[in-house]
């Protein structure tokens, strides 16, 4: 049989991680101990660990971007997710847990960009698990003190008088960004709406843009 | 780390590994079994120094941190960690074969 030796890539279209086809690491060694350990004693189930996983890829910006489109479109919703961002995204049947949600209204005067320089805190129930980029130790550390420059590496480019707010995540206080409208998007429904809307521009490091 | 000088931000996305998405779920089911929290699993991060983010992966930092968590708060031993680990080890060569 012929075989191709092309860089294998992921069904997304992403390169494997290189330490996937490597022998069996020292650490997931210890993933499988932890895990089997966890199971054995009680603790936890080899259902509820396949359940979680299951729950974790289902999450997609795309339930951002509900949200962000709602809040374009019906006022007192986006006054509502200003409010309380966490019982907005309750209310419209996302589970976000027990963590503290702000959102942040992009303007024409102020932009907005969330972090977090501790670890990775992230609005994951909205937004899935965070990009590599986002988890990188360049973002973490640049972006609190040279934010033009970082958003000026995504492409971003701001005018002087455009106030840049940089908003540091924590363990139980997440941001998700509500970008500002692009103007040639007015009167579009809600479902339109949210295919504007990226995922960097819920994290404030990208704007929305019309569907390709 | 907020603030150090550090080089470009690399875009390169990945694909998250079987075994990753699993310590993250180890992550959220231990902390629903309320052994642990993302506190206790950040003061094992940060404990690690700066030289573990240079040697080790993100999930490779949290599952030694989780790891950590569960014997301090006793749900297993060192001792049942390190012999299930050899019996691990002796399964096979890949992950699929171990796991």
């Amino acid at each position: 049989m012929p075989h191709d030796h092309h860089e294998p890539l992921s069904p997304s279209g992403h390169p494997y991680r290189a330490d996937d086809d490597k022998d069996l690491s020292y650490w997931q060694v210890m993933e499988i101990a932890v895990r089997e350990l966890l199971i054995e004693k009680g603790h936890i189930s080899a259902t509820q660990i396949q359940d979680q996983i299951n729950t974790m890829d289902a999450r997609s910006p795309a339930n951002g971007a509900r949200l962000v489109a709602k809040a374009w479109t019906d006022p007192a919703f986006k006054y509502a997710l200003i409010e309380d961002a966490g019982q907005a995204s309750r209310n419209m049947g996302f589970d976000i847990g027990p963590m503290h949600l702000i959102a942040l209204e992009n303007t024409e005067k102020v932009h907005n960009v969330i972090v977090c320089t501790l670890c990775s805190c992230y609005p994951r129930n909205l937004l899935g698990l965070p990009p590599d980029w986002y988890k990188s130790r360049a973002y973490r550390s640049r972006a609190v003190v040279e934010p033009r420059k970082v958003l000026s590496e995504f492409g971003l480019e701001f005018n002087q008088k455009i106030q840049i707010r940089v908003h540091d995540s924590t363990a139980d206080m997440r941001y998700i960004v509500i970008p500002y409208q692009p103007a040639e998007s007015e009167g579009l429904s809600e479902a339109e709406l949210a295919k504007w809307i990226t995922r960097d521009s819920m994290i404030g490091v990208g704007l929305p843009r019309a569907p390709a | 780390m907020g603030g150090d000088p550090a080089g470009k931000i690399d875009h390169e996305q990945h694909d998250f590994a079987l075994w990753e998405k699993r310590v993250d779920a180890l992550l959220v089911l231990s902390s629903s079994a309320g052994l642990m929290n993302t506190d206790s699993l950040r003061r094992v991060l940060e404990d690690m120094g700066e030289e573990a983010y240079e040697k080790m992966s993100y999930y490779e930092r949290w599952i030694s941190s989780i790891c950590q968590n569960m014997i301090e708060v006793g749900a297993f031993s060192t001792e049942e960690l390190a012999t299930k680990m050899e019996i691990i080890k002796s399964r096979g060569a890949t992950y699929g074969d171990a796991s």
